[in-house]
């Protein structure tokens, strides 16, 4: 594999999970655990929870614009209350170990302290207390973290999607599906009921302990840096994937998109949180990287195409493969 | 598994066999708090080469410590008298807190049943409901004289207008405190019990017969969340010809490992499909959950992360 690194390496590329080990995808339970690094031929990533990189108050603002546009990013079944606090202690006790420099956390019983140097803001607040913080638990941990956030409830022996803010999806709606058992939220994702592996990956996530950190990647393509790819701004972004693949400008615009997500079971209230990280590379960032080109290009020719459908990427896909594999 | 190493801080007798420990990071150095846990966990506490699972009493948010109550029983492995023993200061190994007997956070109420020293897990439940405001109602069965933790539960329940508690000296007036309170929930409520097994038997028999969903009964059932250890057997290569031993408590897949035969592996427990390894004789105990019912029948593959054999030799492609 030709791998000679470019001079410069934007530091997006340097920390991109590059999702593809093989020339063909299939869905798999593709689970493993957390903070193991990986190297790419453009760097590394992997060796953290939380990703904070350059672009985290530009992300944070953009954020902040869709929740004031969209309050129903954010939902939370009355149940998970516990749930979204467990979550808001146990991602700033990361991020404080995670980054010392910037973050700090301290608590002594319910009275917590909280320093975020990053974005230059410093509080205090009551655990238990929703009216101490602003947006509540779960609101304020959203404006701490460039991640979305899943909350599941574990109980009749399944999970349940009853809480969360995400403002990045990638082509799902928090709001409608808020309330859903993790299978049926699944429901419209070809092949995997046949392959029984949402099931098992229920299975899998039911089974996790604490202090047991796992993650996976997901991927799909996007027109334009677009972060929110949410049903809700459909009529804004859908048009975008006709038109796109025609232009000449189409590897400037199309963007490969991968999602990492940890898993991570809440301590304290047993709840299971998703935390999503959402990358974007345009098809020329990843063309500097000879292999990723090659192997991107190989993967989208090779897709089946119910899941190039279900991806939403048919009608442009072959083009950009052409442009990866020949230009 | 994380392993903590922790020195006992206290020691005592709160009820006539039941001593409590309390244990503590061992240097000041450390970072004081100790992993959260969810309430109704327990830890696996090392001691004269058993290991043995104690439920966790506090209310698992944020603890300075670690608190059991243990229960001595002079006819059982000898567990409870070696932890009876901990002296102040001795250092123990312990595993991180588990869950296997958590709340359910969409309960209107909570009925919780203990009998004896099943009372552990259920105060960790009950501080949790003092904690968050739940409403709950304890019924705890205890030999007078004999039990566990009753003034911190009193004084509990007498601070928080949520909590309700009934205490039982006499199995009759138990069976009878009990019937009425099985009929008297609102509906929405989840029963949680802990106790001796016919102690637990005789409660879901009765929550039963008051038409109680079986999805609203919870039992305490120890080491559920875990695979047992296993019978040793040996695994032999065809392709290289060597025999690789695995003892008890070793995975197939780290005893291949520890022998310098690499698997392939991610999630180490069942489900990834990565550690898939041929079988060319013998009959796998498979105990995985990515394997088909079929691929389990036909007995040509196994996920050595977690399945064993069923016999003393296995032989497998590699």
């Amino acid at each position: 594999m030709n791998t000679a690194l470019p001079a410069t390496l934007d530091h997006r590329l340097a920390r991109f999970p590059f999702p593809f080990p093989e020339d063909a995808y299939r869905y798999s339970a593709n689970v493993e655990p957390a903070l193991t690094t990986v190297a790419t031929p453009a760097g590394s990533w992997g060796d953290k929870l939380i990703e904070i990189d350059g672009d985290y108050r530009a992300e944070l603002a953009e954020r902040d614009a869709i929740l004031r546009r969209d309050p129903s990013r954010l939902a939370l079944l009355d149940h998970m209350r516990p749930a979204a606090w467990d979550a808001l202690l146990t991602v700033l006790e990361t991020l404080a170990s995670e980054y010392p420099e910037d973050m700090e956390f301290s608590r002594a019983g319910r009275a917590c302290r909280w320093n975020n140097r990053l974005l230059g803001e410093e509080w205090e607040f009551t655990v238990g207390d929703d009216s101490s913080l602003p947006g509540g638990p779960l609101g304020f941990l959203s404006s701490q973290v460039q991640e979305d956030i899943v909350l599941l409830d574990q109980r009749e022996d399944a999970l349940w999607l009853d809480g969360g803010v995400v403002t990045f999806a990638a082509d799902w709606s928090m709001g409608f599906d808020v309330g859903m058992r993790f299978l049926e939220v699944h429901g419209p994702v070809p092949r995997i009921r046949e392959e029984e592996i949402i099931t098992r990956a229920q299975q899998f996530l039911m089974r996790l302990q604490p202090g047991q950190d796992y993650r996976r990647s997901n991927w799909t393509m996007t027109v334009g840096r677009r972060l929110d790819t949410s049903i809700e701004t459909y009529p804004e972004w859908g048009p975008d994937r006709t038109s796109v693949a025609d232009d000449p400008a189409l590897p400037a615009r199309l963007h490969l998109r991968v999602e990492v997500q940890h898993l991570v079971r809440l301590p304290r209230s047993g709840a299971l949180m998703f935390l999503v990280r959402t990358h974007l590379a345009s098809l020329e960032e990843l063309a500097t990287v000879p292999a990723w080109r090659e192997r991107l290009g190989k993967v989208l020719a090779e897709l089946p195409e119910d899941m190039a459908d279900y991806k939403g990427i048919s009608r442009y896909r072959h083009a950009a493969s052409r442009w990866l594999l020949g230009a | 598994m994380n392993v903590l190493e922790l020195a006992v801080a206290d020691s005592k007798y709160i009820a006539p066999d039941i001593r409590e420990i309390v244990l503590r990071r061992i240097s000041a150095g450390q970072q004081e708090v100790l992993p959260s846990y969810i309430p109704g966990s327990h830890i696996v506490i090392e001691c004269g080469g058993r290991a043995n699972a104690y439920s966790l009493t506090g209310s698992g948010d944020s603890p300075e410590e670690y608190r059991i109550s243990v229960q001595l029983r002079p006819d059982g492995r000898g567990g409870s008298s070696a932890v009876h023993r901990f002296r102040h200061g001795e250092r123990v190994k312990v595993s991180g807190p588990r869950s296997a007997f958590p709340p359910v956070a969409t309960a209107r109420r909570h009925l919780l049943i203990a009998g004896g020293i099943g009372i552990t897990p259920i105060l960790s439940h009950l501080r949790a409901a003092a904690a968050w405001g739940r409403e709950a109602e304890l019924l705890y069965s205890f030999r007078p004289g004999h039990a566990a933790h009753l003034e911190d539960i009193r004084a509990l329940c007498g601070s928080s207008p949520s909590l309700f508690l009934m205490e039982f000296t006499e199995r009759k007036a138990f069976r009878t405190g009990l019937a009425e309170a099985l009929r008297r929930q609102p509906l929405g409520t989840h029963l949680h019990v802990c106790g001796p097994l016919g102690f637990m038997d005789s409660v879901i028999a009765e929550a039963r017969s008051a038409c109680w969903p079986e999805s609203r009964l919870h039992l305490e059932a120890f080491g559920a969340a875990d695979l047992d250890p296993g019978k040793p057997f040996t695994a032999h290569l065809a392709r290289t010809g060597r025999s690789v031993d695995v003892p008890s408590g070793t995975s197939l897949l780290e005893a291949l490992e520890n022998s310098g035969v690499p698997v392939p592996n991610l999630c180490r427990q069942g489900v990834c499909g990565e550690c898939r390894i041929p079988v060319s004789k013998g009959r796998p105990e498979h105990r995985d959950l990515y394997l088909s019912e079929s691929d389990k029948a036909a007995n040509t593959t196994i996920m050595c992360c977690v399945s064993r054999s069923h016999e003393p030799h296995l032989e497998l492609e590699l």
